[in-house]
């Protein structure tokens, strides 16, 4: 069923997060005609998640501003979004993906865009607790907000960009934050210790009680699977009204692997984004790329990474190959705080820094 | 019986209460107009109509820079003045910005915009 013309190839995307929703976007805006299909587990159409932790988790933003696009583009340019279904199964020989309500759907090119999952802290009897939370989708944050009232005390656990800034906007709506980090410094696996010792001082300023290489030796459950106490490693005892981790993402293989794809943290993918079956690419957190600087496989989790990577994705279905090279950026709001950062912290020699870490609420740090 | 004929299609055909007629005018002159809806951004406008030439990477997060664009001299006052944000951002535009630059997510629109025209950069990142 191979189409003769790749402006006519029939796509199916899995994942309508904000890789899916883009990909999809830019086939359309290539001239691309053929059906494109998008796959998505959420009840919402693709959206964009950095500001569930910050403007919308605050209140700023409303619902309709996190949608990448009105729902009328998707019908307009005849994009099909199925909502609230899980793909769960790839016969590769025949193209076809198989999905939870019987159906399947054939292709010619297949974007796995299946993005992740929080990591649970490592107790499984925690999993039903009320009012323990994970940051990734939506539902996620309006749980969250139901818990956001002044007075509460919310615990937080890892040292992140999400628990940062859900510490942010949490002191800002008038809570009580705690948070443990369990390495000496925070954000020790994105910056180095300049930007941390910045950071570690703004949110203390900022109310925050903030405690590294610290972590929870035991949790307190009362009789409605609610934490109501923690003791830390520290010694202390904290009453806490609601527990949120932050401790890393997941990437969804499951998918990949079951069809016999290469998966290793990630699903593996050559430069132009293909993975082990040439008519499979995988973009965005689910996708481990050969790093353009030549420093071996890497996968990240950023919005500018699962965008750029629909975009070359979209090329490369079209006919028009290009590799993913893109200097990779983050960045993260904390109070009138905004971080911007360009490139990879993981090598360097030395750091210049402009700007006392130690005071004031500006600072550049150069990674040499 | 009268038959009434139009000598060409009119601009605007109908006045919907909640539609906000936007044109962008890319690098290259070329127009396109869509129906923006009240309250929205101009840069959602843009990347919810496919515009090319608007990226809007941040998702309206004034960290980005890739929704840059010239606004047409007579609707400037029409927008809120720049913040400070806004204007550090505006210093790492990809294309040189101008007395008429904006980042289009900060342009909101309501009623009062119909009809505004904004201009593309030839480039965004």
């Amino acid at each position: 069923m191979t189409a003769a013309d790749p402006l006519d190839v029939s796509v199916v995307v899995i994942g309508g997060g904000q890789a899916g929703g883009e990909v999809a976007a830019s086939l359309r805006l290539a001239g691309h005609r053929g059906a494109i299909t998008i796959v998505s587990d959420e009840d919402s159409y693709p959206y964009t998640r950095p500001p569930l932790s910050k403007g919308y988790l605050l209140g700023q933003t409303e619902r309709s501003e996190l949608l990448l696009r009105d729902e009328q583009m998707y019908r307009s340019h005849a994009i099909e979004v199925r909502t609230g279904r899980h793909a769960t199964s790839i016969d590769r020989r025949a193209r076809r993906v198989g999905l939870d309500d019987g159906t399947d759907l054939g292709y010619d090119a297949l974007v796995l865009a299946t993005g992740g999952r929080p990591r649970h802290l490592p107790h499984p009897e925690l999993d039903g607790a009320v009012n323990l939370h994970y940051l990734r989708t939506l539902e996620d944050v309006d749980r969250l907000r139901d818990g956001f009232t002044v007075g509460a005390h919310i615990l937080i656990i890892g040292g992140g960009y999400i628990g940062l800034e859900v510490a942010s906007v949490a002191r800002r709506r008038g809570l009580e934050v705690t948070l443990l980090e369990a390495n000496p410094r925070i954000l020790s696996r994105v910056a180095a210790e300049p930007t941390s010792e910045f950071f570690t001082r703004i949110h203390r300023e900022e109310g925050v009680d903030l405690r590294v290489d610290t972590r929870v030796a035991e949790y307190v459950l009362d009789a409605t699977n609610r934490i109501v106490e923690v003791v830390l490693t520290d010694g202390h005892r904290l009453a806490v009204d609601l527990v949120l981790a932050g401790i890393g993402l997941i990437p969804n293989v499951e998918l990949a692997e079951t069809a016999g794809l290469a998966v290793e943290n990630g699903i593996l993918v050559d430069t132009g984004l293909r993975t082990s079956d040439p008519h499979v690419f995988a973009i965005g957190d689910v996708a481990r790329f050969p790093a353009a600087d030549g420093s071996g496989m890497r996968r990240l989790e950023s919005m500018p990474n699962a965008a750029e990577q629909a975009r070359v994705v979209a090329d490369n279905i079209l006919g028009n190959p290009r590799p993913y090279d893109a200097e990779p950026w983050f960045w993260s709001d904390q109070y009138d705080v905004k971080l911007q950062v360009t490139g990879l912290s993981t090598f360097f020699d030395e750091t210049v820094v402009r700007g006392d870490p130690a005071s004031g609420r500006s600072l550049s740090v150069f990674y040499l | 019986m009268t038959i009434e004929r139009l000598s060409s299609r009119p601009e605007v055909t109908i006045t919907d209460a909640e539609t906000v007629h936007v044109i962008f005018v890319d690098a290259n002159g070329n127009r396109s107009a869509v129906d923006a809806i009240d309250g929205q951004s101009v840069m959602h406008a843009a990347v919810s109509n496919l515009v090319r030439g608007v990226v809007g990477e941040c998702g309206g997060d004034l960290s980005c820079a890739t929704c840059h664009v010239f606004v047409e001299e007579a609707w400037i006052p029409l927008f809120d003045a720049a913040g400070s944000d806004e204007l550090d951002m505006l210093e790492a535009t990809s294309e040189e910005p101008t007395d008429f630059s904006r980042l289009s997510c900060q342009l909101r629109l309501d009623h009062s915009h119909d009809g505004l025209v904004v201009h593309l950069p030839k480039t965004q990142r």
